[in-house]
């Protein structure tokens, strides 16, 4: 792909066709899984982990289609384990909830807001032993910044100099209850920015921008630096759970969505590509339809495949040497 | 060839020859590299392996089991450690919702080779924020084992076991066991992470004891066989997984059973075990199973009240006599609690 902006475009698109998709069927009810949209907030994941690239060790969250495609964009076995059929990334058993594909770089995610935090302390504290130069991204929701564990690893990865990018999904609100009302300070960033730990913030909803954030935050942690922080804001289109829109409960201003409904970062991306970078409607449509493909044979390939035997339920609880 | 070495000492030989053998491991916690070594139980191993790989951390229990978890998901061997079991609650969200889900949850893609030694206290005032052992909540949850290892060569043995084994294993020791002297093979072996075993052998009834409580029950075994009583103890060793076969087959000879637990009674490992044998040993009983454990109380500091929560020797005795239909034997000569006269304070 020759034009720099494609890609993250695709990426984009990727993430949000992949969650279209799933809005179209989940009321089939054959994807029984909690579904917690990245709807909206691709813009974070797509920029971040583009510019970590796939030597990065990525953890997310409950949240983390984004940034499970992202990292790995591996299609297939997303659907496939949404679906919870027996060749899922975990067989079936984690769902939407606990994505991981060590394989492609990606640890794990988490249902316990900020239960992943502190693994990456530890990952990272692997990669450096081993002196792969690699980082470990932790991705979190603003709500994570509310827990005991949030602080303890930032505290630990400072004084550790771990080589960790902690990176801040702030959509404003825990499950529904906005920031304002949960915080006896004003910015997270200040506060942070205290420990030996330096800070970047945006609110631009750009891949580009967070990408170039990115890029930079990379720089000081490879420098050996240790960890830096991202406060990136962004909007979630639908509900905290679930495939829905859920602007008739009143609790988040319209004026707000609508703001960010201007800077969709999937629309910023294509009017940039066109605009910009001289690239023709005709690549972007024919990037898009080639996206649009393969999600769509990743489906119809997931479905075919058997759930798992019931006596799969016994499996796996230990590791036992064969 | 065998010699006798303490409890502590089989901790300090069993981690010093993991270490060596296996670079991936490492030993952390609060203060284990102070000049206290967590009652001398990592002696030298600051010295031997460095700061890398024997450091303290920031009293941050949740994150730095959270760390733990990490590191061997990504090919360590951490050995966390808490000076007492008390302080292991704090890192229970990371325990029982991360660790142990974590490969079952990616579909067998990860393994978790993480141990956790956690110590109970008791004695000279610890009262109720340091003495508890917690075995029965974590042994609740699948996909962590929990043993409590009681004599040095299962110190030795079993703590080598634990670190080579690839899942989460909590070793919950009791601090009143670390001066206890015992036999261990000249060279260092493993024992196995499962596995109940006769400590004292007996035909008239089978006591099935957790930890510091085979302390008390091998002396009240001692004190009835004078009498011509003969009592056989089973160190349950690992509570989880908990395989009852060594203890099936002494109650079966027996006929009785009492599970003397280093824990509260209610909703206890001893009420699982009750529970196993009253099924598998039904036809054989020749009464119900009793239970002993903690007084249903949080422990108390002074020592008239810390004495009325534990239960020990003289419980286990009386319980004997009554199950078996015996007069009351005379303890006025006996002196218990024997380990603790090492104890002076601070801890």
């Amino acid at each position: 792909m020759s034009y720099p902006g494609l890609e993250l475009y695709k990426k984009l698109y990727l993430a949000r066709r992949c969650e279209e998709y799933i809005v179209k069927y989940y009321p089939q009810n054959d994807m029984k899984t909690p579904m917690h949209m990245s709807m909206g907030q691709e813009a974070v994941a797509v920029g971040v982990c583009h510019a970590v690239g796939s030597t990065g060790l990525v953890l997310a969250t409950y949240r983390s289609h984004a940034a499970f495609l992202a990292h790995t964009q591996n299609v297939p076995l997303f659907f496939s384990e949404l679906y919870g059929r027996v060749n899922g990334l975990a067989n079936g058993k984690s769902g939407s909830m606990h994505l991981a594909d060590p394989d492609h770089g990606h640890w794990g995610s988490s249902g316990i807001v900020a239960s992943t935090i502190p693994i990456a302390l530890g990952l990272a504290f692997a990669q450096k032993r081993k002196n792969t130069g690699a980082t470990t991204v932790v991705f979190f929701g603003d709500g994570a910044i509310d827990e005991g564990s949030f602080w303890e690893s930032i505290n630990v990865a400072a004084l550790m100099k771990l080589p960790v990018l902690f990176v801040c999904e702030d959509n404003g609100y825990a499950v529904h209850t906005p920031s304002k009302k949960r915080h006896g300070y004003d910015s997270i960033v200040d506060i942070v920015g205290q420990f030996r730990c330096a800070t970047f913030s945006d609110d631009s909803n750009d891949v580009e921008s967070i990408c170039n954030m990115t890029q930079q935050a990379l720089s000081i942690i490879q420098a050996g630096g240790g960890p830096v922080f991202l406060h990136i804001k962004c909007y979630r289109y639908l509900e905290h759970v679930g495939i829905n829109d859920d602007m008739k409960d009143a609790y988040r201003p319209v004026e707000i969505q609508e703001a960010w409904l201007k800077k969709d970062c999937l629309v910023l991306q294509r009017l940039r590509l066109i605009n910009e970078q001289g690239v023709e409607e005709i690549v972007i449509q024919q990037l898009e339809e080639q996206v649009e493909t393969s999600i769509h044979h990743s489906i119809v390939a997931a479905k075919q495949y058997s759930s798992p035997d019931p006596s799969q339920l016994f499996h796996g609880v230990f590791y036992e040497e064969n | 060839m065998s010699r006798m070495i303490t409890y502590r000492d089989a901790l300090v030989e069993a981690v010093t020859h993991e270490m060596r053998r296996d670079s991936s491991v490492f030993v952390y916690g609060i203060d284990v590299a102070d000049h206290k070594r967590i009652f001398d139980s990592n002696k030298g191993l600051l010295e031997e392996f460095g700061p890398n790989r024997c450091f303290n951390t920031p009293l941050s229990e949740d994150a730095m089991t959270g760390f733990g978890l990490g590191a061997a998901l990504n090919g360590l061997r951490p050995i966390h450690i808490h000076m007492r079991v008390d302080f292991m609650i704090l890192a229970m969200n990371q325990l029982v919702n991360m660790i142990s889900s974590f490969r079952y949850g990616s579909g067998g893609r990860f393994k978790v080779p993480f141990v956790v030694r956690a110590i109970i206290g008791r004695g000279w005032g610890q009262s109720f924020q340091h003495n508890k052992s917690l075995h029965s909540w974590v042994a609740h949850i699948p996909g962590l084992k929990v043993i409590m290892p009681t004599s040095p060569k299962d110190a030795l043995g079993m703590t080598m076991a634990a670190i080579r084994d690839d899942n989460p294993v909590i070793s919950i020791e009791h601090r009143w066991l670390y001066d206890a002297l015992g036999a261990v093979s000249h060279t260092a072996e493993t024992q196995p992470l499962t596995g109940a075993e006769v400590i004292h052998p007996g035909n008239d009834i089978t006591i099935l004891a957790t930890s510091w409580m085979n302390i008390e029950a091998k002396q009240a075994a001692e004190v009835l066989g004078r009498r011509g009583v003969t009592v056989e103890v089973v160190d349950a060793r690992s509570i989880s997984p908990f395989d009852e076969t060594v203890l099936v087959e002494s109650v079966n000879k027996t006929g009785y059973c009492i599970v003397a637990d280093n824990d509260w009674v209610h909703c206890g490992f001893g009420a699982e075990v009750a529970a196993r044998i009253s099924h598998t040993c039904f036809g054989r009983l020749k009464a119900p199973v009793e239970r002993l454990g903690f007084a249903p109380t949080p422990c108390p500091c002074t020592r008239p009240l810390e004495n009325a929560f534990y239960t020990g020797a003289t419980e286990i005795i009386r319980t004997i006599e009554s199950m078996l239909k015996l007069s009351p034997t005379d303890l006025s000569g006996e002196h218990f609690f024997s380990y603790e006269k090492k104890f002076k304070g601070p801890f």
